[in-house]
C-alpha cells in the first residue's frame, strides 16, 4: 500500500517531465503541421547550457537563463531555417529537423566531450522531503512537480484567457484570415516555436541533474515524446498532459511490480504448459512486466492508432 | 632573435632524429573499438591510453629490437561485430599484425573466431588478438584459441573476488542483483548467484533482475524495489549511462547499503557521483591507483595528466598490454613472426608498474593478476578521476586471483 503511494508520486514526476517536452512539440505540430525531430535535442541543450551557467552563476540562474537561450535559438531556427524550407513542403521540413538533431548532438560532443557531466541538484534542494516506509522522496522531485504544474497552468491561462492566446489559436486554424486582420502570423509562428523549444529547455534544466547529462540524453527521450503526442492527440495540450501522466504511471508501475506473463495467462484460464523449457512459447511465458515496461507505451500507441486514430483528445483532421 | 635560432636548431634536430628513426621499422597495432555513437567516450578514452602507453613506455625509450617504434592505428567499429570484421580485414590488408579490442564481448567473440580462421588459411599474414577488456568467460574457455590473449580478468574472476569481499562482511544478509539484459549482464547474475550460494549459504538473494540496456530513462522504480526488498547490498555489472543512472537513483531514493560494481568509475561518472557516492560505491578492478602501485606508475600517471589534463588512467591494464607485448617482441627477437611472439607471451611473468605480478596462463591465455576492491571516496587520493577530487581507494586485495580456476580450453598450438 505504501509503495503504491510512492509509485504514484514517482510516476507523476516522470509524467510531468514528459509533459513539458510534449507540450512544446504538440503546440509546434498543431501550428506548422510539422513534427520537430530536433525537439529532444533542445531538451539536451537546455541541460548543457544550464550546467555551464550553473558553474559560474549557480543553479537558479541556469534555470532562468538556459531556457531563454534555448528559446531564442529555437526562434532563430524557425526564422532562418524552417521558414525557408517551408516552401518546399513537409518532407524537406522533416529532413531539416532530423539533420538538426544530428548536428546538435555532434556539436554538444564537440564542445563538452562525450563524458557524463557532473551537473547536480542544488544544495538547497538536496535533502529528503519525506519518506514513506523507508522510501525517501527527494525534495528535488517535489520541486519538479511544482515547476511543471505551474508551467501547465501558465500555458493554459495564456492560450485560453489572454488576447495573445486567442490570436495564436486563431492563427492555428485560420492563418490567412488572421493575417488579413492585420496580425503578423510569421511572427506568431516564430514565437510559438521559440516558446515550445524553451519549454523543452526547461525540461532539460530540471531533468539533467536526476536523469544524467550526457550526449545520449536526447536519443533516450526522443522517441517516447512522439509516442506521447500521438496518444494524446496531435495538437492537444490536454491530450499531451493526460498521455504523459498515463505513460509515466504505466511504466513506473510495470517496473515496480514483477507481474509475470504466466500469472496473467493463468488468471484468464490458460494453464502453464508442462515442460516449459522445450515449449515454443517459453520466452513469451517467462516475460515479466519490468522487461516490457518501456515498450508498453508503444503498444498503447498502436492500440490508440487502431481504435482512435486521432488520439485521446485530438480533433480529426479532414 | 635568440629564440628563433633556438627554434631553428630544435626543428633541424628533430628532423634529423625523425629521419634516423624512419630507418627503423614501425610496429603497427590496430585499435578496433567504438569511436562514434553512444559508447564513443569509452572507446576514445581507451585509445588515448593506448597511444600514450606506446609512446611513453616504448618509443621514448628507444623502441624495441633495433629502434622499432610502436604505432597505434585507430579503427572505428561502432561497437558492431559486423563492422569490426570489415575493419579487421582493412587492418590485415595494411600489414598490421597486432589487433587490440576490448569493448563488448559480442565484438570480441566475432573477432577471435575470424582471426582463428584467417590465421589457419593465411600462415604468411597471421595476426595476434590482444583483448584488453572483453570479459565473457567463454573467450578463454570453450572459444579459446592460440591467437587470443586476455589482459583483463574475466567476469567470473571478478565476481569471485567481489563475493570474497561481500561474504566477509557479516552485516550483509540480503543481496539484490541487477544488470543489463544481454550476455554480460546474465553472466554476472549467474556467477553472483552461484558463488554467493557456495561461499555463504545464509546470504539470501532478494532480487535478481535484468533491465533493457541503454533504454531506461529513469531508474527510480528499480530503486524503489531494491529499497522495498530490504537488501543490504546491491551487485551490478552495469556500465556507461546505465551505471550512473542506476547508482544515482538508488542513492537518492533512500538505499543505505554498499553498491558493488564492475565499472562505476571514470568517463565523467566519478565526478557525477561526487559526494553522494562516497563510501557507498565499491568497484572491482586490477592495477592499484590509490595508493599508486609504484614510483614508476606515479611518474607515468603524472606524464599522462600533463598530456591529457581531463583524462583518466581508468584502464591501467592497457599499459600492461603494451609492456608485455614489447617484452615478448624483444625476447622473440622479431615482430613479424607472431607465433614466436605469442609463444613468448604464453606463460610470461611480468612485474606490472601498477603493483603485483602478472602471469599469462598458458593453458587458456587468461592473465592472472591481483584484484582490488576499492571504494569511491575523496580521502587519501593520490590520483582522482575526472578532476573531481574523488577517486577509488583500495580496501582489499586478492593476490593472483583465481590462479587455479578451472578452464575448459583445449589450446591448439600451430606446429
Amino acid at each position: 500500500m505504501d509503495l503504491i503511494l510512492v509509485n504514484i508520486i514517482d510516476g507523476l514526476v516522470t509524467g510531468l517531465l514528459l509533459f513539458m517536452l510534449s507540450a512544446g512539440l504538440t503546440l509546434i505540430f498543431s501550428m506548422m503541421g510539422v513534427l520537430n525531430f530536433a525537439h529532444a535535442s533542445f531538451y539536451m541543450l537546455g541541460a548543457y547550457f544550464a550546467y555551464q551557467i550553473s558553474i559560474a552563476l549557480g543553479f537558479w540562474m541556469g534555470l532562468l537563463l538556459a531556457p531563454l537561450i534555448v528559446g531564442v535559438m529555437g526562434a532563430g531556427v524557425e526564422r532562418y531555417g524552417l521558414r525557408r524550407v517551408h516552401q518546399y513542403g513537409h518532407v524537406p521540413e522533416l529532413i531539416f529537423t532530423f539533420g538538426l538533431a544530428l548536428l546538435i548532438e555532434e556539436l554538444v560532443q564537440f564542445v563538452w566531450g562525450k563524458n557524463q557531466l557532473p551537473y547536480s541538484v542544488p544544495d538547497v534542494l538536496n535533502f529528503t522531503a519525506f519518506s514513506i516506509a523507508g522510501n525517501s522522496i527527494p525534495a528535488y522531485k517535489i520541486f519538479m512537480i511544482f515547476i511543471s504544474i505551474a508551467i501547465f497552468i501558465g500555458l493554459l491561462y495564456i492560450l485560453t484567457r489572454t488576447r495573445v492566446g486567442m490570436i495564436i489559436q486563431a492563427a492555428l486554424s485560420y492563418p490567412r484570415t488572421v493575417e488579413a486582420l492585420g496580425h503578423n502570423v510569421p511572427l506568431i509562428f516564430m514565437g510559438v516555436f521559440g516558446v515550445g523549444t524553451a519549454l523543452a529547455g526547461v525540461a532539460g534544466v530540471i531533468a539533467g541533474p536526476v536523469l544524467g547529462t550526457f550526449p545520449g540524453m536526447a536519443f533516450v527521450l526522443g522517441s517516447i515524446v512522439f509516442v506521447t503526442i500521438v496518444i494524446g492527440g496531435l495538437g492537444s495540450l490536454w491530450g499531451a498532459l493526460v498521455a504523459s501522466l498515463l505513460i509515466g504511471w504505466i511504466t513506473t508501475f510495470a517496473k515496480s511490480y514483477n507481474i509475470e506473463m504466466a500469472d496473467i495467462l493463468n488468471g484468464i484460464g490458460i494453464g502453464t504448459p508442462e515442460n516449459l523449457d522445450e515449449n515454443l512459447f517459453r520466452d513469451f511465458w517467462t516475460i515479466t512486466s519490468p522487461q516490457i515496461a518501456d515498450i508498453l507505451p508503444y503498444i498503447l500507441m498502436v492500440l490508440i492508432l487502431i481504435f482512435r486514430p486521432s488520439g485521446l483528445f485530438g480533433k480529426r483532421h479532414s | 632573435m635568440k629564440n628563433i635560432t633556438k627554434l631553428g636548431v630544435v626543428s633541424a634536430l628533430s628532423l634529423i632524429v625523425g629521419a634516423s628513426a624512419s630507418f627503423a621499422e614501425t610496429i603497427k597495432i590496430a585499435f578496433i573499438d567504438p569511436l562514434s555513437g553512444p559508447f564513443a567516450s569509452t572507446g576514445a578514452n581507451g585509445l588515448h591510453q593506448f597511444e600514450f602507453a606506446s609512446d611513453y613506455m616504448v618509443n621514448q625509450k628507444g623502441g624495441v629490437l633495433d629502434g622499432d617504434m610502436f604505432e597505434v592505428v585507430a579503427f572505428d567499429n561502432k561497437i558492431s561485430p559486423k563492422e569490426s570484421l570489415i575493419q579487421l580485414q582493412v587492418a590485415i590488408d595494411q600489414g598490421i599484425r597486432y589487433i587490440v579490442q576490448g569493448n563488448s564481448s559480442g565484438v570480441a567473440n566475432a573477432l577471435t573466431e575470424a582471426i582463428d580462421k584467417h590465421n589457419r588459411r593465411n600462415p604468411d599474414s597471421r595476426v595476434l588478438f590482444l583483448n584488453y577488456a572483453a570479459v565473457d568467460p567463454a573467450l578463454t574457455n570453450e572459444k579459446c584459441n592460440f591467437w587470443h590473449f586476455r589482459f583483463d580478468a574475466n567476469a567470473d574472476i571478478k565476481m569471485d573476488a567481489l563475493t570474497d569481499v561481500i561474504v566477509a562482511d557479516e552485516n550483509i544478509k540480503k543481496v539484490y542483483i541487477i544488470g543489463q539484459d544481454y550476455s554480460f549482464g546474465k553472466a554476472v547474475s549467474d556467477a553472483a548467484n552461484m558463488m554467493l550460494g557456495e561461499k555463504r549459504d545464509d546470504i539470501e538473494v532478494v532480487g535478481d533482475e535484468l533491465h533493457p540496456i541503454g533504454k531506461v530513462k529513469d531508474f527510480t522504480p528499480y530503486a524503489r524495489k531494491i529499497v522495498a526488498s530490504g537488501a543490504d547490498a546491491v551487485i551490478t555489472g552495469n556500465w556507461g549511462a546505465d551505471m550512473l543512472g542506476l547508482g544515482k537513483a538508488i542513492i537518492d531514493n533512500g538505499f543505505e547499503g554498499p553498491i558493488y560494481t564492475y565499472y562505476a568509475a571514470g568517463s565523467g561518472m566519478t565526478a557525477a557521483f561526487g559526494e553522494s557516492g562516497k563510501d557507498r560505491i565499491r568497484l572491482i578492478s586490477q592495477g592499484s591507483i590509490n595508493p599508486i602501485g609504484s614510483e614508476e606508475a606515479r611518474a607515468t600517471y603524472e606524464a599522462f595528466e600533463a598530456k591529457y589534463p581531463d583524462g583518466n588512467i581508468d584502464q591501467s591494464r592497457i599499459f600492461n598490454v603494451i609492456g608485455m607485448l614489447a617484452t615478448a617482441i624483444e625476447e622473440a627477437g622479431t615482430a613479424d613472426d607472431v607465433v614466436a611472439v605469442a609463444s613468448k607471451l604464453e606463460g610470461m611473468e611480468y612485474d606490472s608498474m601498477w603493483g603485483g605480478k602478472l602471469f599469462m596462463r598458458p593453458q587458456d591465455h587468461q592473465l592472472i593478476q591481483d584484484m582490488h576492491v576499492g571504494v569511491h571516496t575523496d580521502e587519501n587520493i593520490d590520483f582522482d578521476f575526472d578532476q573531481s577530487g574523488y577517486g577509488i581507494v583500495n580496501e582489499s586485495t586478492i593476490e593472483m586471483a583465481s590462479m587455479d580456476s578451472p578452464t575448459t580450453c583445449e589450446m591448439k598450438r600451430p606446429e
